[in-house]
């Protein structure tokens, strides 16, 4: 139903013809599947393997290195010589295409880590020998990840707040805005950094606490959408049918602030990659050893002489920053009233 | 002598699509007014703005010939016709406060032009500017330079877009609605002034208006329009006195005219109001300052019977609306009203009201902003049903809305539609539908049909005479239209300020009217009638 709606048609129309924007969405989305999938790409296990004419799939499923004729009962690390032989003796092993997790420590370098980029490290290895390309697949998930729930969780308490101050007006209204403006005159990143030093600073906590501090954004926005829908005909209309507030909200008006919300959208999500990624770079970020782009430009900081560190972090969050502002470009564009209600 | 030729004008919007002006042929004589008449859609704007190829770029605009005094302006270069738009060929827009710059002053709009054109000094300017203020009859042409369009009203800033269509002594003046958006009283000054000044310079003035009797009164010739085509066109008196074509004929019959219908005569009261007053604060000059009130609606009392209608007419910012939204209680109010038996003034929220919501609705004005674009024709007119009878299975809420959108005259698998879809008259009668599904007894109509066209106006009145028979409605009818609320209404509330300046049976107001005001609305509005009765 609401895909056939005719101003949905038009802004996604308009949002098509912006060709840029549209390849960027189409681009990004690929790039998101594939680091969804991230561990069929990039891992230390085989993804199939064969031994004894039976089919094992050690990417979804734990087997004990004794299954394969192995010596310890714990998991079987396909990446020992020792295992690989044993399996290969009577079946075959599909790799992964990236033969490396994130963690996976490459012990078979020529060189001391960091190592340059080579047939088996792509794009080399950081220094403590872990592949540059599977961390940054896994990295790139974590930050879209982190990115996308922070966003969406910002924006719905944002819209509601912005939705209750706007309709009521009045005394909530003055009393929102000035509780808004004593929380975000607070020095966010201080306190994050202090409140890491209360708890681990885990994925999830990480979130919570930014949320604190970036609902905001959209509060005003919605506030202003809603202040104007109020004096609406048809929503008079529905306030004379004596239909209840949050349905009026809801299905009257948010429709009308959706729009500066899906605007504002990619510009948030691109906020909290960076965040993200600025927390990871000074250390107050995921626990050590997590996949972080962060964690890699810092490393590529601390190794000058390994710019391939460096330059692939910069490059990897470059082009998902700049995939997002295109998208983004695109979508207000799409929104613009002047340009579909002619 | 003959200014401004046009033969055979046809404009396209796209290539595929049907021509919007098709064929058109006019001429503009020295010292005479044409008026262009149509419903909206019609493509009299369309004409006028492809004249001075204000149009925008995706129209293709075709004609055998265009000439201004005898000069070629068909095929003039874009720069070229810049020296037309504002020199040669003067233009006024329908809605003053969007035609001018609402961060310059009325000096510097008008100097603009003056330096751009005639290259005239900044003295110089402002001597001509004054001079053309004198001519536009402005009060104190000298306070008002300084002066920024919101500052003000709106038949003045229709005077300021007079003397800067004037300002380079133009040989034409094209004038696009130049009063649908001011009030009566209003309207005609600036209709008196354009003819004067017609007179006076020897203009060839081209009026675009629905209007028939402004027609009547003001132009010397007419050319009807009819679906992009002149369907008639002659001197203004021969066509109204015997219109030759069908569409001409339509259009003199759709003024309105008729008798409300006769309500039982044993008819208890049902909406009553006493010393009803809203108020809003005004801003406060420091903390501690006294609160300062403005009055919008300020002590009217009202009664309405079942089965009647009551009008309420005014100016704009008289508080007709305001007291519409009081009675439906979604403004805070003070004062008693009574509904039924009922004092809806004590009750408080949403919970307590609701039931009372069912029996009274109200239409409002714009028929684009009334309806949610979001939402399907069907979707609208059910929400009402979806708050007050939650229960009705899905089938019979359908059922019902089909049932609503035939007393509408509209088909009922018209349901599954969204409103951009609609013309404006549909969407009256979608609202009109959403109001209804309720069964209220009580309509609150707040210029329901001020923004259609005469004939769809005609067909909407007959609608809600025709609801109102059958079902006993009480209507409260809001408009600023004279003609339309004595076909409708048996009782009379005549507002300015917010007070209530005169009330009464309708007829003996208009027969007697008691204020100076309520003569001088009426005068207003019936005036053209009487110059030409011969027409309607």
């Amino acid at each position: 139903m609401r895909f056939s709606n005719p101003v949905f048609q038009r802004q996604w129309n308009t949002f098509r013809s912006n060709r840029r924007g549209y390849w960027s969405l189409w681009l990004f989305s690929i790039l998101f599947a594939l680091c969804l999938g991230a561990e069929l790409i990039a891992n230390d296990k085989p993804l199939v393997l064969s031994y004894q004419n039976e089919l094992y799939f050690p990417v979804f499923t734990v087997y004990p290195e004794t299954t394969f004729g192995g010596l310890f009962e714990t998991e079987a690390n396909y990446r020992d010589p020792f295992v690989k032989e044993l399996i290969e003796q009577d079946g075959w092993i599909v790799w992964p295409v990236i033969p490396f997790s994130y963690d996976t420590i490459n012990y078979d370098l020529s060189v001391p880590s960091p190592a340059p980029p080579s047939a088996d490290n792509w794009l080399g290895t950081d220094d403590q020998g872990r592949d540059v390309l599977a961390r940054i697949l896994y990295g790139f998930r974590i930050s879209v990840l982190f990115g996308l729930i922070l966003a969406l969780a910002s924006s719905v308490i944002g819209i509601a707040v912005g939705a209750v101050q706007g309709y009521y007006g009045g005394w909530t209204d003055l009393a929102g805005q000035r509780f808004i403006e004593i929380w975000s005159s607070m020095p966010i990143l201080y306190l994050i950094i202090i409140l890491s030093s209360f708890v681990v600073p885990n994925f999830w906590w990480l979130l919570l606490i930014m949320l604190l501090f970036s609902w905001m954004t959209l509060v005003d926005l919605v506030r202003a959408e809603f202040l104007r829908c109020r004096n609406l005909d048809y929503v008079r209309a529905a306030r004379a049918l004596g239909v209840s507030a949050p349905v009026i909200m809801f299905r009257h008006m948010l429709p009308n602030a959706m729009v500066a919300t899906l605007t504002f959208l990619p510009f948030i999500l691109n906020g909290a990659i960076v965040t993200l990624t600025t927390l990871d770079f000074i250390g107050f970020g995921l626990p050590p050893g997590s996949p972080s782009l962060g964690e890699l430009l810092g490393q590529g900081k601390a190794n000058l002489h390994a710019p391939w560190l460096g330059i692939s972090a910069f490059v990897s969050l470059a082009l998902i920053l700049s995939l997002l502002i295109f998208i983004g470009e695109a979508v207000r564009d799409a929104f613009d009233p002047r340009k579909y209600l002619q | 002598m003959s200014r401004l030729e046009i033969r055979n004008l046809s404009v396209r919007f796209g290539a595929d699509q049907p021509p919007v002006v098709d064929e058109v042929s006019l001429t503009l004589t020295a010292g005479r007014m044409l008026a262009l008449v149509g419903e909206s859609g019609s493509g009299k704007s369309v004409t006028a703005l492809s004249i001075l190829r204000l149009l925008p770029p995706q129209a293709s605009v075709r004609a055998e010939a265009m000439t201004l005094d005898d000069e070629d302006i068909l095929h003039l270069p874009e720069n070229a016709l810049r020296g037309l738009r504002g020199g040669r060929v003067g233009m006024v827009f329908q809605e003053p406060l969007s035609a001018l710059n609402p961060l310059h002053t009325v000096e510097k709009q008008i100097n603009e032009s003056l330096a751009i054109h005639q290259g005239l000094s900044r003295h110089a300017a402002r001597q001509r500017t004054l001079e053309l203020l004198h001519q536009v009859h402005l009060p104190e042409p000298d306070t008002m330079l300084a002066r920024y369009p919101h500052q003000l009203s709106g038949g003045q800033r229709q005077r300021v877009m007079i003397a800067l269509a004037l300002a380079n002594n133009p040989s034409v003046l094209i004038a696009d609605e130049p009063t649908t958006a001011l009030d009566v009283t209003v309207q005609a000054g600036i209709l008196d002034l354009l003819k004067q000044l017609q007179t006076e310079l020897g203009l060839a003035v081209l009026l675009i208006t629905h209007d028939l009797g402004v027609v009547a009164r003001y132009a010397e010739d007419i050319a009807v329009m009819h679906r992009g085509r002149i369907v008639e066109t002659g001197a203004t008196e021969q066509v109204l006195a015997a219109p030759q074509d069908e569409y001409t004929r339509h259009l003199l019959a759709a003024e309105p005219g008729g008798e409300p219908p006769v309500p039982d005569p044993e008819r208890p009261v049902h909406l009553q109001t006493r010393d009803l007053q809203v108020r809003f604060i005004q801003q406060r000059h420091g903390l501690f300052a006294r609160k300062q009130y403005f009055h919008a609606v300020d002590g009217v009392d009202l009664t309405l019977r079942r089965g009647e209608t009551l009008g309420v007419v005014g100016e704009s910012g008289s508080g007709k609306s305001t007291l519409a939204l009081a009675v439906l209680r979604l403004l805070e109010s003070q004062g008693e009203i009574r509904l039924e038996d009922t004092r809806l003034d004590t009750l408080r929220g949403n919970r307590q009201l609701r039931p009372w919501r069912a029996r009274m609705q109200v239409v409002f004005q714009d028929p684009w902003s009334t309806l949610n674009p979001r939402m399907t024709v069907g979707q609208i007119i059910e929400e009402g049903l979806k708050v007050h009878q939650r229960h009705l299975p899905q089938a019979e809420r359908e059922q019902a809305v089909a049932t609503m959108l035939t007393e509408v005259g509209l088909p009922a698998d018209c349901r599954h539609r969204y409103p951009h879809e609609f013309s404006g008259g549909q969407r009256q009668r979608i609202a009109i539908a959403r109001a209804l599904i309720l069964r209220p007894a009580l309509l609150i109509l707040d210029e329901p049909t001020s923004a259609l066209d005469r004939s769809v106006q005609h067909q909407v009145l007959e609608l809600l005479r025709d609801l109102q028979a059958r079902h006993a409605l009480s209507y409260v009818f809001i408009s600023h239209d004279l003609k339309l609320v004595r076909a409708i209404s048996h009782e009379l509330i005549v507002m300015r300020h917010g007070k209530a300046l005169e009330s009464g049976p309708t007829e003996a107001i208009f027969r007697a009217p008691q204020h100076d005001y309520t003569r001088s609305l009426i005068d207003a509005a019936f005036s053209t009638e009487r110059k030409y009765q011969v027409a309607f």
